[in-house]
């Protein structure tokens, strides 16, 4: 595809999801109380989109990522949360 | 189009889900054991399941003219329990040999803890004295990079295992390079939410290129979309893939690795 052809297929998609991200952080900010280590994944993460690098959809993954190589004692529980809090 | 769903999990679908699907040109599912969203309480427990998986489900599947085969295994869900885990793999030789039985699988990591490690390695002998297939599920979101690290060790340290016999699923971007670099297929499942976009995954095919890789649904009773290879499919042709190319990811793909296994026949 060229370019053009991206922006006529993917524009609008991802024009809207840039809102609703925008939206989603001023919600945040008018919240009460604190927030948790998510909100400081997704900023951080989000500083790959800004920064030209290629491979961005990647960066950001490895950015939400545990970055620890050995296993843990025991499972805490079954779920995931979409970040990593660093110990 | 014609297509196969390599990754369903048939028996949390209604019969809606099969004549959407068969509708949709959808040939035949693959079904490989996991997590019912609780725990079960004993080895009968799996016992059931596997007779469902073997025998009912392949049954209710062909009444819309769909093949069903399906992948045996404790979900790694279910693997901080060893002991009970040891139970489940020892009556998994009872039902190897049935006929719709691919292979061992999903096996893998969800919290990437020493038991999950322990019991992946269990199913991975298992799988290579019984000269299985193996489907691997890695785990969620911030979990996935580490788990698929160490997946790919224990499948590299048992010299018995073909990496071309594995498939690694539910890869995103930050995992792919590294399953296909060790030689196995890699498997995308397409999630509203979590894990793959028709999109994205139409990316991986373009950049990692399309020889080991599938896609695949993973619907179950969670957030899902069973008929989300076709509308990937879709996707791909609004990119310009033609018929041939997109039928060789959705039809052709699947069938060259499950035909690993003599049993799998379309
Ligand atoms: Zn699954």
């Amino acid at each position: 595809m060229t370019r053009q052809q991206v922006l006529d297929l993917y524009f609008m998609e991802n024009r809207a999801k840039l809102i609703d991200i925008a939206a989603f952080l001023d919600r945040v900010d008018r919240a009460e109380g604190e927030a948790d280590f998510r909100l400081a994944g997704f900023k951080e993460a989000m500083k790959c989109l800004g920064d030209g690098a290629p491979q961005r959809a990647k960066n950001v993954l490895l950015s939400l990522s545990d970055p620890s190589i050995e296993p843990i004692d025991k499972a805490p529980g079954k779920g995931a949360v979409g970040a990593y809090l660093a110990k | 189009m014609r297509y196969i769903e390599p990754h369903a999990h048939m028996v949390s679908r209604t019969t809606d889900d099969y004549i959407k699907m068969a509708t949709a040109g959808c040939a035949c599912v693959s079904e490989p054991a996991f997590w019912a969203g609780f725990d079960r309480s004993s080895v009968d427990g799996f016992h059931d399941y596997f007779c469902q998986l073997t025998d009912y489900e392949p049954k209710r599947a062909a009444k819309f003219g769909l093949a069903h085969y399906s992948w045996l295994c404790i979900n790694p869900k279910e693997s901080e329990d060893v002991e009970l885990a040891k139970e489940v793999i020892g009556i998994i030789p009872k039902f190897i040999d049935r006929p719709n039985v691919l292979g061992i699988g999903e096996i893998g990591l969800n919290k990437n803890s020493r038991n999950e490690l322990k019991v992946l390695e269990m199913h991975v002998d298992l799988a290579a004295r019984t000269n299985e297939l193996i489907l691997v599920h890695t785990p969620h979101l911030e979990d996935k990079l580490k788990g698929t690290r160490l997946i790919l060790d224990v499948l590299k340290a048992d010299s018995r295992i073909k990496p071309e016999r594995c498939i690694i699923d539910h890869v995103e971007e930050h995992t792919v390079q590294m399953v296909l670099d060790r030689g196995h297929w890699a498997g995308m499942t397409l999630y509203p939410e979590s894990k793959c976009t028709g999109a994205r995954a139409a990316d991986i095919l373009e950049t990692y290129g399309h020889e080991r890789l599938w896609m695949n649904s993973a619907c179950d009773w969670g957030v899902s979309v069973p008929l989300a290879v076709p509308y990937a499919a879709l996707e791909m042709r609004k990119r310009g893939w033609t018929a041939e190319k997109v039928d060789s990811v959705i039809y052709g793909n699947p069938i060259r690795f499950m035909s690993q296994s003599p049993k799998f026949k379309l």
